[in-house]
């Protein structure tokens, strides 16, 4: 009596999993793909006949200098936001264990305002007469305002400060077990600090490092609304596209397409992580 | 003593630059001026304005409420799914492991595309409750990721004991596994709750005109310029949360 109800609560339990990640997570993308191939269709957005043609956009030189210009963009928020975490959190990671969980929590808690609204705050620092332009004038560093608003140094700054949390969690979750005793037995062998941590920290952290990396870059090209917010006329990022073509322009094949095209990337991503084999344990937080 | 004080110094100078934007929201939500950049004197008067706005209230209870309700279902259901890893071997988890790092993994713009996509296909209105599936969807495997975690420590010998003595699978779950993972069932809710209050990118594609949520409407309001008033109400939320938090943290805290 007992096992027939057991085995009933498996099934269901299956079937369930099964029919969500059918439904929300499978399906969802299978249909992106497809709609790739569609042609546009005023009234219902998709419809017949298949093609190819969406994917032709990708090769239009407009697009590709907005592609490149977002690549270089997220390239170097991605190496700010490591150098600026990986000190950070290896510190952080060293604090007295009762303390740890609170310092964890204080990189959250910002969180609970919106993103948006925090990009908006940061108008206040950087424009004409926000913060950082009247203290520098008052110092008497400089005379006239410096523009730093509308440029795409005021979406670095925003994108770097958004994703920060992105690369301290994954880097946190590995720099947490770190052993010391490794590195005393490193010293112990001759190497000096700076040696220890290049030769034995750093490869150990390793997946943490990659995926925090993979978790700054690919939000990096598509935080439209940083762009939005604090960019100018050329800050547009990967992101802002297929905005523009799911919502403005209505192109929904050519969005997909450009989608399909940003998903293929971060599968490459993430095929390179795995197959470097040091992932970050599958059944441990990334964050 | 040097290298010491160095690295206190770091860590507080990161701290400042994360709290800053949000430093600045606050103290602009007193500022008797509507610029966003020049500091004039303190009022009162963005709170009293935004009491008097129902439009703005309303749309930050909605936004609280989708977090909430988004959060609920993605720990029940992330909960279900961990426990299911955890017990049971069946064909395709691998697959189910493996999708729940992609989805941790993929920037929201992709998974608020195909979401939106679904929905067109599948004809549902976009409003409220395509916001809280699209929530829940981005949310669970967070859940399950950090129960995961908490149950690898548990032994498998445990729930076998319990089937020793008679326990049927239903017992065991609801009085061995699940007194052990309340810890990480009560942070994956946190952790879903400010996913979902913070996402700016999915909603923007799922959602619809008659369940406008804050950042939505936000959103709308940047290119006009925003209000001071969207200062004193994100402050007024921020505590909200803030002290709703702490409260529950006590509570879980103390219960242990």
């Amino acid at each position: 009596m007992l096992k027939s109800a057991d085995n009933f609560c498996r099934q269901a339990v299956l079937y369930f999993i099964f029919i969500w990640f059918g439904i929300m997570v499978f399906a969802p993308n299978l249909l992106v793909l497809l709609a790739s191939f569609l042609s546009r269709d005023p009234v219902w957005m998709l419809r017949l006949p298949l093609n190819l043609q969406n994917y032709r956009a990708l090769a239009d030189t407009k697009l590709l200098t907005v592609i490149l210009k977002s690549l270089n963009l997220a390239f170097c928020t991605t190496l700010f936001c490591l150098l600026v975490a990986y000190p950070f959190t290896y510190f952080i990671a060293r604090f007295a264990k009762e303390y740890r969980a609170l310092f964890l929590m204080l990189i959250i808690v910002p969180f609970w305002t919106n993103s948006l609204i925090r990009n908006y705050a940061l108008i206040s620092i950087l424009g004409d007469s926000g913060i950082v332009n009247s203290f520098l004038i008052k110092c008497g560093l400089i005379s006239q305002p410096l523009k730093l608003l509308y440029t795409n140094l005021a979406v670095f700054i925003g994108m770097t400060y958004t994703l920060l949390p992105f690369m301290i969690l994954p880097l946190y979750a590995v720099l947490e077990k770190l052993d010391r005793s490794l590195l005393e037995a490193a010293e112990d062998l001759g190497a000096g600090a700076t040696a220890a941590f290049f030769r034995v920290v750093v490869p150990i952290s390793a997946p943490g490092i990659v995926a925090g990396c993979i978790m700054v870059f690919l939000p990096a090209l598509t935080l439209f609304y940083v762009a939005d917010i604090l960019g100018g006329e050329d800050s547009a990022v990967v992101g802002s596209v297929i905005r523009d073509q799911f919502t403005v322009v209505h192109n929904w094949p050519v969005g997909a397409a450009i989608n399909i095209a940003l998903t293929l990337f971060m599968l490459l991503l993430l095929h390179l992580y795995y197959k470097s084999g040091n992932s970050v344990d599958q059944e441990q937080p990334i964050w | 003593m040097v290298g010491r004080f160095f690295k206190y110094l770091y860590v507080s100078a990161v701290y400042l630059l994360l709290y800053v934007p949000l430093l600045v929201t606050i103290v602009f939500s007193f500022n008797d001026s509507a610029s966003a950049d020049t500091w004039n004197g303190f009022t009162m008067q963005w709170y009293k304005q935004l009491f008097a706005d129902k439009s703005l209230i309303n749309s930050a209870f909605r936004s609280l409420f989708l977090a909430a309700a988004a959060a609920t279902c993605s720990t029940v259901i992330g909960t279900v799914i961990a426990v299911a890893l955890h017990r049971y071997r069946f064909i395709g988890q691998k697959v189910v492991y493996g999708s729940l790092s992609v989805i941790m993994l993929s920037p929201e713009i992709i998974q608020g595309i195909s979401l939106v996509v679904i929905f067109v296909i599948l004809g549902i209105p976009l409003g409220f409750s395509t916001l809280l599936l699209s929530h829940t969807v981005f949310c669970f495997p967070f859940v399950t990721i950090t129960i995961l975690a908490r149950l690898k420590g548990v032994s498998r010998d445990l729930a076998e004991a319990a089937a020793d003595l008679g326990a049927s699978d239903v017992d065991t779950v609801r009085f061995i596994l699940i007194p052990l993972i309340v810890p990480a069932v009560f942070a994956g809710w946190l952790m879903s709750f400010t996913l979902s209050i913070d996402d700016v990118i999915i909603s923007f594609f799922v959602g619809g005109k008659n369940y406008e949520i804050l950042p939505l409407k936000i959103y709308s309001m940047v290119r006009t310029g925003i209000q001071p008033d969207v200062n004193a109400l994100c402050a007024a939320m921020f505590f909200a949360t803030f002290f709703v938090v702490m409260f529950s943290y006590r509570l879980v805290r103390t219960k242990k």
